[in-house]
């Protein structure tokens, strides 16, 4: 059950892949789809493992993602 | 189990954008918007009071800044963001003023308003994103420039010594210095939330990637390799001698809280000097204080 979830607004992405990579649990890759920009957006591969600890949301520079933590009501792991 | 997954309406960041100026005009990769979260993160942490808050910005990428943030925000003339935040802190005291620019426009063309505001102890809050070059208007050397870094103006390799933004400051008089990568989020965020909590004049410089401009030309790679070299090469020391901070290309990068001291600030001497001299007749600073 995964204790955070994360939100991806693709259409802002840049694909500069800060994301992916300080992700501290690996939730995110980049994927091999483009945007209407033409760039590629992450998408969640590890959503389980997600601690809506928002760091991805932090470091993207284009203000398209972010994720937040789980509250106790909250069970199903919903990524994405 | 059926589970009520609540959504939070939005990214924490978007009540402090204007959202209808979105997207930005920052490249991809660029550090900016980054340090904008931090910024964005620390007011809602310092629960800092909109409607007591005014941000300046000069000219340049990072000059944008202002006019991204829905909050009371002032895009002025290039070099000149320090000056235009006195007259606002002057006027109304009790405003917290924080600058958001460039180096160059911070250290280059407002260099001098820079160590005046030092000091005197102005009571601003200054975030100069350092991205080693004059990026707006296509990556000229600026006092910030590490040797041998190539530039539009330097093709053979810049030879100027570079200025050491912290050593320079704390030289002037500021109360707080510090300094962190974007690759430092949460401390960058901490350090703002403290620097809004200080009084007095307050700098932090944030190194920032310019893959467009300074990345590119330099055969640096893109700002994820930026990134990882601020993760690898960064060395935290607080309270390290600004001396000792100079930065060097690609070396090693010292970050941390390296000043923090209180004098009295511009204001504070001021009243107490002129209640001093005019006794009674004294009728208090700032138009609208
Ligand atoms: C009086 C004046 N001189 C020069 C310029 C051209 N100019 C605009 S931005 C800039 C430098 C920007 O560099 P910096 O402050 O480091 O910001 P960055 O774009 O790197 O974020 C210059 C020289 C100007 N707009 N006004
Ligand atoms: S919220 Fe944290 S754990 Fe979840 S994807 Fe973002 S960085 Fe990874
Ligand atoms: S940090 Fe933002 S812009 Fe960069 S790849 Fe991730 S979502 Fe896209
Ligand atoms: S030119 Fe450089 S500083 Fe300006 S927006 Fe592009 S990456 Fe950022």
């Amino acid at each position: 059950m995964a204790k955070g979830f994360v939100c991806i607004q693709v259409e802002r992405c840049k694909g500069c892949g800060f994301c992916v990579e300080f992700c501290p649990t690996r939730v995110l890759a980049l994927s091999s789809a483009f945007n209407s920009k033409g760039y590629h957006p992450p998408h969640v591969v590890n959503g389980e493992k997600c601690s809506g600890c928002d760091l991805c949301g932090i470091y993207c520079p284009d203000f398209a993602i972010f994720g937040w933590k789980a509250r106790a009501s909250e069970g199903a792991a919903h990524a994405g | 189990m059926t589970a009520v997954v609540e959504t939070p309406v939005i990214n924490p960041v978007e009540p402090f954008l204007r959202m209808d100026r979105m997207p930005h005009i920052w490249c991809p990769g660029c550090g900016i918007g980054t340090t904008v979260n931090c910024f964005a993160r620390a007011l809602i942490e310092s629960k800092a009071d909109p409607e007591k808050l005014a941000v300046v910005s000069g000219i340049g990428c990072t000059g944008r800044v202002a006019g991204y943030l829905h909050v009371d925000s002032f895009h002025t003339t290039h070099g000149r963001a320090i000056p235009f935040a006195t007259g606002l802190k002057l006027a109304n005291p009790s405003l917290q003023v924080v600058v958001y620019s460039g180096d160059g426009d911070l250290f280059a063309i407002g260099g001098n308003h820079l160590i005046h505001a030092a000091r005197r102890n102005i009571d601003l809050k200054v975030i100069c994103v350092n991205n080693f070059i004059y990026a707006m208007t296509g990556g000229q050397t600026a006092p910030t420039t590490p040797e041998p870094a190539t530039t539009t103006t330097a093709p053979y390799g810049s030879y100027e010594p570079a200025f050491n933004l912290p050593y320079l400051t704390e030289s002037a008089g500021a109360t707080y210095v510090a300094r962190w990568t974007t690759y430092h989020v949460r401390q960058l965020t901490r350090s703002i939330v403290e620097m809004l909590q200080k009084k007095g004049f307050c700098l932090i410089e944030v190194l920032s990637p310019c893959p467009t401009l300074y990345q590119r030309r330099n055969r640096l790679g893109d700002a994820l390799e930026t990134m990882k070299y601020y993760k690898e090469r960064s060395k935290t020391r607080h309270g390290a001698p600004t001396s000792e901070v100079g930065l060097t290309m690609q070396g090693d990068i010292v970050v941390g809280k390296f000043v923090d001291r209180d004098r009295p600030d511009y204001l504070e001497s001021m009243r107490r000097r002129l209640a001093e001299q005019l006794g009674d007749k004294f009728a208090g600073v700032g138009v609208l204080a």
